[in-house]
């Protein structure tokens, strides 16, 4: 109790600090000398200090099973591992928007002590803009979901936390996705400070750079826990599914990789200015828009905790106010600086990087209207509609083939002016991928033609990638690491969806399944009981086409708070393929539902994805851009 | 005439809104192609013509009316005005259960007879689909 008390009232201290900090630093900002005022940087760590506080305490709340705080008793239980009772704290809407908070100050404070060398009037704007934002989330975290609202009388139980969030993947998938999301919270403060004070610049690019690398690793590598969870736990075999709450993670991906891109011709060229500005602005906003999606309840899905419409009301008003400041701003102070413009050239690593930056934006408006539309209807017309996958593949793969095709010649292009250099060697290339291609194919598909040119420029970035590492050992390798993981990502992808195969069918205890050659069976059941669930396990023994017999053991989980039914896949997991069962219970009936699926280079996708990030970390911690 | 950087400006400035037009076009049509409906079975036994396209049709798993054998799941969606058969080949959700909601994508065979291909998962006991609160409203 005494812990919800100080973790309330550190809350309070910490806005008080943001207005406290917001004074000294205008105070500091006219001031002549050279650096910032030591006050503002140790006022700075307090308000981090009061967050982590608040922070613990919740923790420490959800620890104890402290039932008189109303967070806790709604999404906690004793029966509960000690591990789900911490990863709680951030698996609800209240506790998620505290570690928001958590990780808005650590960023400003270790944007503070990075940012040395930057001019001092630049780095108290983007404090300034910062602490915007953290009162902003201050406020809606005080007013609208306070995490530490007192129960009376206090109950005995909790109401328990829904079990498919009690997941190891998904216990450090929010931090790690909020990392990121946070991250570009930084990007859009200092790219309006740097517009302010006329400092888009290539020492800006440089020293900004760091901070879009930390946030889109973050993203992407929280963008994969979220779809590795969805893989093994949600029981349909995919990871992907176009869900709106998937496709909110992946739009501020999406600006930031442009961004990311676009930052090495401002870099380099000083060019693009205003497009770098307005993908931070973009960037952020997408994130701000994430949560509210998610948060205000309006989307439907695993993820809404909330459905309290004061607090969208809330978000989208925050959110409207952040816009306008931004886009005022950046009308108001913005001056294109044309000394550059003049010798530009078609073929130059510059044109590759646009075109880079136009793919994205087209990914990014099929996304935006296919998760945005149905809701727009919905408001305008009552009409409920959805929007499936087929929308996105249709809109997205085609597009995929030019784009592969360009990110295997782009970089080999120089800046400003430039010849596509061994022509030969590349088409060779190009030619070995489409004649392996066709002969993996051949008997697989019914659309030969197209997946054939599709797999083989996927093919032919791979190639070039992995010349590119063999040759030039050290020429630019983070990018080269990042593009021969992407181009494993998409082949990985592509095979997996032509090759996967999948049975569904119910069957008895004792029972067989015969399907060409391979043979399911269902040898027995148990049950076992563990203090938060009681779990029913399957024994099953499939037989492949080689007569080889692996044993599957998927479990039928029922929680006992709150009281929902899950089941666990059995996932067999090898270099070549996954080989995924998942089992279902029909309610008062013998049958269990089965659902079987071969997955071939499932493991390559996040194997591919850490490639990527891996790309992002080696260029984080280079010393000096590439020659 | 013009300069060099007026014309590069120029050029620029086509590419990119022949870009947008052919995206927004693209996105509208493939939309019109992939939106799936959503209908209560009254609104199905209303309709003048059949639908030929995927739709979602939401409301309660009538009760008794599940029959499981080995390769079909067949059972009856109502929404206590009018109801519909569904038959279904593969896997449904663990809360798939008699007098809950569900929803299911799939075709019409006729105004009676409905072809799943897909019955949506759902999370807990108590949630449901708002369309199909809607459909049975608000009970």
């Amino acid at each position: 109790m005494l812990i919800n008390q100080i973790g309330y009232y550190s809350l309070i201290l910490g806005l008080l600090l943001s207005v406290l900090l917001c004074g000294v630093s205008i105070k500091d900002f006219n001031n002549s000398s050279k650096q910032i005022n030591q006050k503002v940087l140790s006022l700075s760590f307090l308000q981090l200090v009061f967050v982590i506080v608040s922070f613990v305490s919740l923790i420490f709340s959800f620890i104890n099973s402290d039932f008189s705080n109303e967070t806790v008793f709604n999404n906690s239980h004793t029966t509960k591992p000690l591990f789900y009772k911490i990863s709680g704290t951030w698996g609800n809407h209240e506790g998620s928007l505290l570690l928001w908070l958590l990780v808005l100050t650590l960023f400003i404070f270790l944007f503070l002590i990075k940012s040395k060398q930057q001019p001092k009037k630049y780095r108290i704007l983007t404090l300034l803009f910062q602490q915007i934002i953290i009162i902003g989330f201050f406020l809606f975290v005080l007013l609208t979901s306070n995490p530490f609202n007192y129960l009376f009388p206090i109950p005995n139980e909790g109401l328990g936390l829904n079990p498919i969030l009690q997941d190891p993947a998904l216990a450090i998938h929010p931090p790690i996705l909020y990392l990121g999301y946070v991250g570009t919270s930084i990007i859009f403060s200092s790219s309006l400070a740097a517009v302010t004070q006329n400092y888009v610049s290539k020492e800006w690019s440089q020293h900004i750079k760091k901070w879009v690398l930390v946030s889109w690793i973050f993203l992407t590598l929280g963008i994969m826990l979220g779809s590795i969870w969805a893989y093994y736990e949600l029981g349909w075999g995919g990871f992907w599914f176009w869900d709106p709450v998937e496709n909110v993670s992946l739009m501020p991906w999406l600006t930031l990789t442009a961004l990311l891109h676009c930052i090495a011709v401002l870099e380099r060229r000083s060019a693009l200015t205003s497009w770098v500005i307005i993908l931070s602005i973009t960037t952020f906003t997408l994130s701000m828009c994430g949560t509210f999606l998610v948060r205000s309840g309006i989307l439907n899905s695993v993820h809404t905790f909330a459905n309290d419409p004061a607090r969208g009301i809330f978000i989208l008003i925050f959110l409207f106010v952040l816009i306008t400041l931004s886009l005022g701003i950046f009308f108001f102070f913005h001056k294109e600086n044309n000394k550059n413009s003049n010798n530009f050239f078609w073929l130059s690593r510059e044109t590759s990087i646009l075109i880079n930056n136009w793919f994205m934006m087209y990914f990014l408006s099929v996304v935006l209207i296919g998760t945005v539309y149905p809701i727009f209807l919905d408001v305008i017309s009552n009409e409920k509609i959805s929007v499936g996958p087929p929308f996105y593949q249709k809109l997205i793969v085609p597009f995929l083939i030019p784009f592969l095709l360009f990110m295997s010649l782009g970089p080999r292009l120089k800046w400003i002016k430039s010849k596509i250099e061994n022509k030969n060697s590349l088409i060779i290339t190009f030619i070995i991928s489409v004649m392996l291609t066709f002969f993996i194919l051949k008997n697989l598909t019914t659309d030969l033609l197209f997946y054939t040119v599709l797999v083989s420029v996927a093919f032919f970035l791979l190639f070039t990638t992995l010349k590119e590492l063999f040759i030039k050992k050290f020429y630019n390798i983070s990018q080269t690491v990042a593009h021969f993981g992407f181009s494993l990502l998409i082949l990985s992808i592509l095979f997996n969806s032509i090759l996967s195969s999948e049975i569904i069918t119910n069957i008895k205890i004792g029972e067989k399944y015969n399907y060409n050659k391979s043979e399911i069976f269902l040898k027995k059941t148990e049950e076992r009981k563990e203090s938060n669930f009681n779990a029913i396990i399957g024994h099953f023994e499939i037989k492949d086409q080689s007569g080889k017999i692996i044993e599957l053991k998927p479990e039928i989980r029922v929680y006992n708070q709150p009281v929902i039914i899950t089941s666990e896949a059995d996932i067999k997991t090898t270099l070549l393929d996954d080989k995924f069962l998942a089992m279902n219970l029909v309610k008062g009936n013998e049958y269990f539902n089965i659902r079987y699926q071969v997955k071939p280079f499932m493991v390559w996708i996040w194997i591919s994805v850490l490639l990527l990030s891996l790309g992002g970390l080696m260029s984080l911690f280079k010393k000096k851009y590439e020659k | 005439m013009y300069g060099k950087k007026v014309k590069l400006r120029f050029i620029f400035l086509a590419l990119i809104l022949s870009s947008v037009i052919l995206t927004v076009f693209l996105i509208l049509q493939s939309l019109k192609e992939n939106v799936v409906y959503f209908q209560s079975p009254s609104e199905i036994k209303s309709l003048i013509e059949l639908e030929k396209k995927k739709i979602r049709v939401g409301g309660m798993v009538k009760e008794q009316s599940v029959i499981i054998n080995s390769n079909e799941v067949n059972f009856i969606i109502t929404d206590f005005k009018n109801e519909i058969n569904v038959i279904y080949s593969g896997a449904v959700p663990n809360l798939f259960a008699e007098g809950k909601g569900v929803v299911a994508e799939g075709f019409l065979k006729d105004k009676n007879y409905f072809r799943a291909t897909k019955i949506l998962a759902k999370h807990d006991e108590n949630y449901m689909p708002p369309e199909v609160k809607e459909a049975i409203g608000d009970k």
